[in-house]
């Protein structure tokens, strides 16, 4: 697509081929840069309040810095046990636990969601109740709820089906996954239902007009589009997650924190084991902060007219654009 | 579905009958009582100011809003129930979607489906809907494109097209479901001028194949070139009727005369 205002500023003699689409404009370009003024040489403002605070920050790290470096932290432990296998199980545990109840929340999310918005009243009444109850209550009072459930119902007993001891089936693994994943279904749902809701009625309308039932308007038109609206705080859900199964500690389930906790009273390295967990936290929050980039980039598709590079892209044309002199006022990279 | 004894075109019964539609929002009242016959092959136009009922008319059309009073039959069927004896029931939301196969409609505002490519937008209904499969619908939807004259356009997303290819991309998705009868509601009305003519031009070419069109439009020049019917429309009601090239030239009511007069 040109812009037919690209071709006004160039005043060709004997008025340019219109099929020369302002491209082949050599002989007009020349006009237009012996016409150009002297480019600005002028004092820069001086920041002097950007270094006075650079100044101040760096001089505050540089303290705490040292601070750490006097404290009495045994960083060979931290060394020594940092990828000890207790951690890499621990995080595997977290790992198990995040993504399944994600996988619970996301899928009971929706269809709550779905029931939220349903016509029928005592559907989206249900949904709102549940969202309620679950919104309203702290995790680990769920946690401790479903961990303790033998207490009042001693025997699970699903018919035919399965039957079993409570305290059999209620191990902490189950315990914590039912509490995490319920739990997060309620605010799935929420999310669910704004990103459904976000996606313009016209979308709805279209698809109806083309004989499209509901069921296949929601799956394929209004869900696709509502993703780009669910999955950033899907993203940042899971993150939470990944940090919020800590709380199953509390019931004895072995994911990273209980490790950690474990290690500290065996040896008394307590700090040096919370900075341990820490650094795992941290490198399992920053891959899938990474992953979720690439999420949201697919899902872009459409509302762009291109897509942002991605990280690789964007080094490879900074490396690249160093390598061939800047083209000048081009829009090429 | 006995699709035998539905695509007779011209057996004089008319595509599309109101008798007395009435639709109201709430305690405004829209329609107040339409009664109009559109032809087979017929391009019937509908024309009035801002808030005179012609879009809600031709949404009830594919039952997108439903009516209140009277009766509409497209095709010799009722719109939205079905009548047995002198009872009426609501048809299920799959057997409205069924008729809406036949009946192919056009936005003000395009409703492209973003998501997807020029090309999977007009895929999309055939595959979803008639269970095609996607040889088959991607072959007819590049001839549709093709026609439209965009086949160079067909990979590119909705947000990379122009309002006037946008527009032409939702005529072709219409298209798609070979419709026996198409609705454009002011399909020119959000495009810039220059990008006007493109889609008029399409419509034309659609006109010239036999297609029953009912258009509600502003472009008074394609009404009186192309229409075959004109329907002026005024608070709801039907106020004058006849050849575009009558209504247009030499109306005979005040109101129609005053509102020509504005956008002649």
């Amino acid at each position: 697509m040109t812009d037919p205002l690209d071709k006004v500023p160039t005043p060709g003699p004997q008025g340019a081929d219109p099929k020369d689409g302002g491209n082949g404009g050599d002989h007009g370009a020349t006009v237009v840069a012996a016409a150009h003024p002297e480019a600005i040489k002028a004092i820069p403002v001086r920041h002097y309040g950007r270094w006075i605070g650079s100044v101040v920050v760096l001089a505050l790290l540089g303290l705490l810095v040292k601070a750490f470096a006097d404290a009495q932290i045994q960083w060979n432990v931290v060394g020594e046990k940092l990828l000890d296998g207790t951690f890499a199980w621990g995080a595997w545990e977290t790992l198990k636990i995040t993504v399944l109840s994600m996988a619970i929340g996301v899928v009971l999310g929706a269809i709550l969601a779905v029931m939220r918005l349903s016509p029928n009243p005592v559907l989206s009444s249900v949904a709102w109740a549940y969202i309620w109850f679950f919104r309203g209550t702290p995790v680990l009072v769920q946690i401790f709820l479903w961990f303790n459930l033998s207490l009042v119902f001693a025997t699970l007993d699903l018919g035919p089906i399965y039957k079993n001891e409570m305290n059999d089936v209620m191990t902490p693994f189950v315990a914590a996954l039912l509490a995490l994943g319920l739990n997060e279904a309620a605010y799935m749902a929420e999310i669910t239902r704004a990103g459904i809701q976000s996606v313009d009625t016209g979308q709805t309308e279209a698809a109806h007009a083309l004989g499209m039932k509901g069921s296949q308007t929601m799956r394929r038109i209004v869900l696709p589009q509502a993703m780009r609206v669910i999955i950033p705080p899907t993203g940042n859900e899971f993150i939470n997650m990944l940090k919020t199964s800590s709380l199953a500690f509390a019931i004895g389930y072995g994911e990273l924190f209980l490790r950690g906790r474990q290690l500290g009273s065996r040896t008394l390295a307590v700090m040096e084991s919370l900075i341990i967990v820490s650094i795992w936290y941290l490198a399992l929050t920053t891959v899938f902060s990474v992953g979720q980039y690439y999420l949201e980039r697919h899902y872009a598709r459409g509302s762009n007219r291109t897509l942002p590079p991605t990280p690789m892209q964007r080094l490879k044309a900074q490396l690249t654009s160093f390598r061939v002199p800047s083209q000048v006022g081009g829009k090429t990279v | 579905m006995k699709s035998t004894d539905v695509k007779t075109p011209d057996s004089g019964r008319p595509m599309v009958k109101a008798e007395g539609v009435h639709k109201s929002f709430g305690h405004i009242e829209v329609l107040k009582g339409i009664d109009l016959e559109v032809a087979p092959r017929e391009v019937f136009c509908l024309v009035g100011p801002s808030g005179s009922g012609k879009s809600t008319f031709l949404r009830c059309i594919n039952h997108l809003e439903k009516i209140n009073a009277g009766r509409l039959y497209v095709d010799g069927e009722l719109v939205g129930y079905r009548q047995k004896g002198d009872k009426l029931y609501e048809l299920r939301d799959r057997e409205v979607a069924l008729k809406r196969r036949d009946i192919g409609m056009v936005f003000q505002r395009f409703n492209l489906f973003p998501h997807m490519t020029a090309l999977e937008n007009v895929m999309e209904a055939p595959i979803q809907v008639k269970r095609e499969s996607k040889a088959v619908a991607r072959e007819r939807a590049v001839r549709l494109l093709d026609r439209v004259g965009l086949s160079d356009r067909a990979g590119n997303y909705p947000a990379q097209l122009s309002g006037g290819q946008q527009q032409r991309v939702a005529i072709a998705r219409a298209l798609a479901m070979e419709p026996k009868l198409m609705l454009f509601d002011e399909p020119t009305s959000a495009l810039d001028p220059e990008l006007v003519g493109e889609v008029l031009d399409v419509m034309r070419g659609l006109a010239e194949d036999g297609m029953t069109m009912i258009v509600v439009t502003h472009e008074m020049g394609f009404a009186r070139e192309v229409g075959d019917s004109l329907v002026f429309m005024d608070g709801g009601v039907v106020v004058e009727s006849g050849h575009p090239r009558d209504v247009l030239t030499n109306p005979q009511q005040d109101r129609t005369k005053a509102f020509l007069s504005k956008v002649l």
